[in-house]
């Protein structure tokens, strides 16, 4: 559970996290093995089409909670059930509390259940004297240890067998090896006593079916079953969110759960119950059951236009699997209960803001998750509006205020960023890089070298090289977002090369700024809604086929965010489609477009691996135009290892904590090394910021360079 | 259309550790069930954990056990009568019932699944009577018959079944896929966590 006041305290927790080796390492290679493990239980199906009609289901679910919740109650009741609805965790835990009462229960076994953690059932029940054992076997390890789960699916996966062995040596009164084999063997054992003499059985939920009433539930270890079977009275708590109306649209979930989980087709045992069943040890044969469904802020969530998809979540934990950010940290710091990208929002929901405030400033925003949830659930925005939300309501720190306000000043921001050029003068040195990091870097941000503001910017450049066409095969508009413009200019300028030479008439409208990513990603909703504003005028002018940008992000951000953040105005609404249809990416319009030739280009067969920007992969869905282009363009292309990972950069989440940029950017590096390729590639001038400083700083020879700056270079005269 | 989908069965089955065989008739299955029994462990429970370091609690529970024990319940009399038969002459305990006096646990667990699901090798079992749930969760193994003709493409093919099941109340169904597992400590993969260590699937040619 994270427990930081301020970002700063936070920032020194996940200092602790990143100096745990073992954490590390295992998660490491967790995220590696997932990934393989997913792809190849997902082999052969359609998993885009199964995640829509999931997502498609859970939004109807949501749409209909009353109605559901009365159908599944009088289903439930007339084979014997007793159901309850919980408005918060308290009253859930007094429900149950009072059951175990009423009922004269002493001992209870638990299988393990979110919602149980949602509501800290197991201290309110303590609290009342009564004796709680968890019975899956991470869950029951880290309640030994009186912590929280650091996943989801995998409770206890930050600890190491010796830290288990260690603690199984205290709980038998014997001296337990650390072998994984015997420690489960000797939990088996220990645990199978507790079932034997607990007279109530608590589990969760995976599904609750309107049309008949049941509950389904799934596990690995078998632990569900005995709960719901050897007590005589059984108690599942779950939330509203589970509620689904055919046992067709619980079938549907299971096909994706535990694939997405943990790459297993199924998991060793899925129980549906209905009614009473029978029960030998109750007084009249059968079992006492009660299903209590908990609200805690669902209901209202479900009518929320754009958070109530966050209700679609199946609690897979895959959000967590993919994260750059969790695989460094773990879930005791990337989430208060629930964890991972789901956790950052469910926090602020279930927990409050103050729970969530340090936390979901801690999204890298690389998509990673998005692109994984199985219910397409849009995580990384749905954290950015939270962080909104809560700076709203806190007051927004002067860093976000600041970069808001220049920012909706294109005029200002441009100034400042031309007076930079001046102020750098005394620590830039010739080769492009910032000598000495200013005093408002502190130390931590050594990690890369900072690149100098260019001599001249692209805008300014722009009248003197733009270049004649005749009879274009296309008209495009250039966007160079303000890194290639203020930074980077040369790589604007090796694409107007190509374009020219392919035909391409090219306008560079002076009235564009920021994409307003920057912003949006600091919380600062109402800045980046009218830098959109600003940029729409800009291109206002129209006619062109495409809106041209060479920056991964910007596209993504054009392309995605603009319609959705003037959504409200029909008249912007409107001008943003059209815009967004138009805009492309560099690779893609020149591999899928303009469809150039290997014969144009001089084959200089040098190695080049490539570095794929989150926003172009997974924000774009992007893969093979920059690849190919790269064979095409006159280099051989070497697979990098990890290659669609994030580079760390993610804008101003490296200014914001230097410590998780760096070592994300180290793996990065490794494996680019490890390729032997002596230029790497990229399509994102951030991510070339971030791995040209990291190279340099470590005294590497490998070049980066944008895609268009290679194509241009070896395109025959 | 069956035979399409049994290899597909036995290759994901075997996938999740499933000990897959072929019997030709009832009494084959009954006599694999004797064999295996013979051939397990002296000490019945070793294999689950009593002969690790357990708290005396623990401990007292494994001493409950004396015999080698096998529950069949839910068998047709006449099937149940012959496997109690060739148990009492392998010196074995048979029962059909009063599955709560064997907590410890049982050696094997004898039953008849109703369906199979060749997408993921799983076997559908519903088991409304308490003995029957026990028997296929208590056991050290488990062994399931499953007849060829009742496998099928994958869970949307039985959903017309479960729902007819589901509404003769009160109900207790369940997929059960290889044995009881688990990869909670480093994410090392586990047999036999809570449930059986091992689960023997029937091939039955019907």
């Amino acid at each position: 559970m994270q427990k930081a006041n301020n970002l700063k305290e936070y920032r020194s927790e996940l200092r602790e996290s990143l100096d745990n080796d073992f954490l590390r390492t295992t998660l490491d290679n967790f995220a590696v093995a997932y990934r393989a493990g997913r792809a190849n239980a997902f082999k052969d199906m359609d998993v885009h089409g199964l995640i829509d009609e999931i997502a498609c289901s859970k939004d109807e679910a949501a749409a209909s909670l009353d109605a559901l919740y009365k159908q599944f109650k009088e289903k439930a009741e007339a084979a014997g059930v007793h159901v309850h609805l919980a408005k918060d965790a308290k009253e859930a835990n007094d429900i149950i509390a009072s059951i175990a009462k009423n009922a004269n229960c002493k001992k209870i076994v638990k299988s393990k259940s979110m919602t149980a953690e949602e509501t800290l059932l197991n201290h309110a029940l303590e609290d009342e004297g009564l004796e709680v054992t968890e019975t899956d076997l991470g869950e029951w390890i880290i309640q030994l240890r009186h912590e929280g789960p650091s996943h989801m699916v995998m409770p206890a996966i930050h600890l190491s067998r010796y830290q288990v062995g260690d603690l199984f040596t205290e709980v038998t009164g014997k001296k337990q090896d650390s072998e994984i084999e015997k420690l489960v063997k000797v939990a088996r054992r220990e645990l199978r006593q507790k079932y034997v003499e607990a007279d109530m059985g608590i589990s969760g939920a995976n599904f609750a079916v309107a049309e008949t009433g049941s509950i389904g539930l799934v596990t690995n270890e078998g632990n569900a079953r005995l709960v719901t079977t050897l007590p005589r009275v059984h108690v599942a708590l779950m939330g509203l969110d589970k509620l689904l109306p055919t046992l067709h649209d619980a079938l549907r979930i299971l096909k994706a759960l535990p694939r997405n989980a943990t790459g297993q087709a199924i998991t060793s045992y899925v129980t549906w119950i209905t009614g009473a069943n029978e029960c030998a040890s109750a007084a009249d044969g059968k079992k006492e059951i009660h299903f209590v469904l908990l609200d805690n802020g669902r209901s209202e969530l479900a009518k929320d236009p754009l958070f109530s998809q966050v209700l679609r979540c199946v609690r897979c934990g895959a959000c967590a699997n993919v994260c750059p950010v969790y695989r460094l940290v773990g879930g005791h710091k990337m989430g208060h209960i629930y964890i991972g990208a789901i956790g950052l929002i469910l926090t602020y929901f279930f927990h409050g803001k103050d729970a969530a405030k340090n936390l979901v400033q801690n999204c890298i925003n690389c998509e990673a998750c998005k692109d994984i949830c199985a219910g397409g659930i849009d995580l990384p925005r749905l954290i950015k509006e939270i962080h909104a939300r809560i700076q709203d309501e806190d007051g927004h720190p002067l860093p976000s205020l600041l970069l808001g306000k220049v920012l909706k000043n294109r005029k200002l921001f441009h100034t400042l960023l031309r007076t930079a050029k001046w102020a750098q003068k005394p620590v830039a040195e010739k080769d492009g890089f910032i000598r000495h990091l200013p005093m408002v870097f502190a130390k931590e941000h050594g990690f890369r070298a900072l690149p100098t503001i260019a001599e001249t910017p692209f805008r300014d450049r722009w009248e003197e090289i733009r270049p004649v066409v005749q009879n274009p095969r296309y008209r495009v508009a250039l966007f160079s977002g303000c890194v290639q413009d203020f930074v980077y200019p040369e790589q604007m300028e090796a694409a107007v090369k190509l374009f020219a030479a392919e035909s391409v008439d090219m306008s560079y409208p002076m009235g564009q700024s920021c994409c307003g990513l920057p912003v949006q990603m600091m919380g600062e909703m109402n800045a980046s809604r009218e830098v959109c504003v600003q940029n729409l005028r800009a291109f206002e002018a129209g006619g062109y086929d495409y809106v041209i940008t060479l920056c991964a992000s910007c596209a993504a951000h054009l392309k995605h965010n603009y319609p959705k953040l003037v959504m409200d105005t029909p008249s912007l609404a409107l001008k943003a489609r059209e815009f967004a249809d138009r805009v492309i990416d560099y690779s893609s319009f020149v591999h899928d477009v303009l469809k150039v030739k290997a014969d144009d280009f001089v084959q200089t067969g040098g190695k080049a691996t490539y570095h794929a920007p989150c926003h172009l992969c997974r924000g774009l869905d992007v893969h093979e135009a920059p690849r190919e282009l790269i064979s095409t363009g006159g280099l051989e292309y070497v697979e990098c290892g990890e290659e669609e990972v994030c580079c760390g950069f993610g804008g101003t989440f490296s200014m914001k904590f230097p410590e998780l940029s760096a070592e994300l950017l180290k793996k990065k590096l490794a494996n680019v090394e490890a390729t032997g390729a002596g230029v790497l590639l990229t399509d994102c001038p951030g991510c070339i910021m971030q791995l040209r400083g990291g190279l340099k700083n470590q005294g590497s020879s490998i070049k980066v360079r944008h895609v268009s700056e290679v194509l241009a270079d070896n395109r025959k005269k | 259309m069956t035979t399409d989908y049994c290899q597909t069965f036995v290759d994901k089955a075997k996938a999740v550790s499933a000990i897959v065989s072929e019997v030709k008739s009832e009494d084959e299955a009954l006599q694999y069930v004797i064999d295996l029994c013979d051939r397990k462990e002296a000490c019945q429970l070793l294999v689950s954990g009593c002969e690790r370091d357990l708290s005396e609690k623990a401990e007292q529970l494994c001493e409950a056990k004396q015999k080698k024990v096998i529950a069949a319940p839910g068998l047709t009399k006449a099937l149940y009568d012959k496997l109690a038969e060739m148990s009492a002459k392998a010196g074995f305990e048979c029962i059909d019932s009063g599955m709560r006096d064997h907590l410890a646990g049982v050696d094997i667990g004898f039953t008849f699944a109703e369906y199979g699901m060749a997408e993921t090798g799983s076997l559908m079992l519903d088991c409304p009577g308490e003995d029957m749930r026990l028997a296929t969760m208590v056991s050290e193994f488990h062994v399931c018959v499953l007849p060829k003709s009742k496998i099928c493409k994958d869970s949307y093919a039985v959903e017309e079944m479960m729902l007819a099941r589901m509404g003769k109340t009160p109900d207790y169904l369940a997929f059960i896929t290889g044995a009881s597992r688990t990869a909670d400590i480093e994410r090392v993969l586990a047999l036999g966590v809570h449930g059986p260590l091992e689960l023997h699937i029937l091939l039955l040619e019907d």
